[in-house]
């Protein structure tokens, strides 16, 4: 198999996700990947930052300190984010958002440390898409009970009812995909820089970690939670 | 003649994913255009500034999806290889 010049580097070209190790559980290998030890250095970090942050709110004082000014303004725009878009319904959904929220924007800014983000593995994106799928569902069943549901599934006419529930299916595949494709691509793009360009990635591939990493990271969460507002909203809404 | 006929596929693989990624056209000109209508939209109502910015990148990122959707088809045929046997 002759390889051009051009595919030389090729072979160092990694960004696919790796086993760490195996076990058996009921007869079935199971791996533990690079994705799972990812996300839980991103959960350490996080939880870290909740019992930091938990211990500074209890004894809070008048005059916050510069971590109790981080976690009150980090609050604070988590809850004037879902208040904007949820509106009345915001005060149930507060917590979920917001921990989608932190969760996501860590997954994608891991790309910046080193780690691989666990959210370029489509087993990360699809369960967060599911739980939206879920929530949805179980909303739109809890304000608009089971005649509205069916009202709505049957939208202009009933004979469009396949079409209105593909759709509905649609919607956690979509944002789940969409999530993912745009970690991987940012992550694919780095790993062919520094992989195919390594004798000249010296400094400017920066750069592109702040695009790829920090920018597209936090545009595709405040995305993804967005459209997650934005559907629980019109799931809760009756008319 | 084994190896042969891998070479093709990984060619013609090679080929389709090329052509996958022509999906991004649409989402480019998409993007465009909303981000046009939003520079328009500033200029007509300065103060609106950072709603017309919200809706414009949720906009944009769902019209994005189509072209992500042809880079995974790329990705699937580069580096999984389903055709192979």
């Amino acid at each position: 198999m002759g390889q051009g010049i051009l595919l030389s580097g090729a072979a160092d070209i990694d960004f696919m996700i790796h086993g760490v190790f195996s076990y058996e559980l009921f007869g079935q290998t199971v791996w533990i990947t690079t994705t799972h030890v990812c996300v839980l250095i991103v959960m350490l970090v996080i939880v870290a930052f909740c019992i930091a942050a938990s211990r500074v709110v209890k004894k809070a004082s008048d005059v916050p300190g510069t971590f109790q000014n981080i976690v009150e303004l980090v609050v604070e725009m988590l809850d004037k984010m879902v208040g904007g878009v949820m509106g009345k319904f915001s005060p149930q959904f507060r917590n979920y958002i917001s921990t989608i929220f932190i969760f996501i924007l860590l997954s994608n800014i891991s790309g910046l440390f080193g780690l691989r983000p666990p959210t370029a593995d489509y087993g990360v994106t699809l369960p967060m898409g599911i739980m939206t799928f879920t929530l949805i569902h179980f909303n739109k069943f809890r304000y608009q009970k089971v005649k509205g549901v069916i009202k709505g599934l049957c939208d202009p006419w009933p004979i469009w009812a396949p079409i209105n529930v593909i759709g509905d299916v649609a919607v956690p595949i979509s944002l789940s995909l969409r999530l993912f494709a745009n970690v991987l691509s940012g992550t694919v793009m780095m790993a062919l820089v520094y992989a195919l360009l390594a004798k000249i990635a010296i400094i400017w591939p920066a750069a592109l970690h702040v695009y790829f990493d920090l920018f597209s990271g936090a545009i595709q969460t405040y995305v993804f939670c967005m459209l997650t507002m934005t559907y629980i909203t019109d799931a809760c809404t009756t008319e | 003649m084994g190896e042969f006929n891998n070479n093709f596929i990984l060619g013609c693989s090679a080929i389709g994913a090329g052509l996958a990624v022509i999906a991004g056209i649409g989402p480019g000109v998409g993007q465009g255009i909303a981000a046009g209508h939003a520079a328009a939209a500033v200029g007509r109502n300065p103060g609106a500034k950072s709603d017309v910015t919200s809706t414009m990148l949720l906009g944009q990122a769902v019209a994005e999806t189509t072209g992500l959707y042809g880079l995974l088809i790329a990705m699937l045929l580069l580096f999984v290889k389903p055709l192979l046997p």
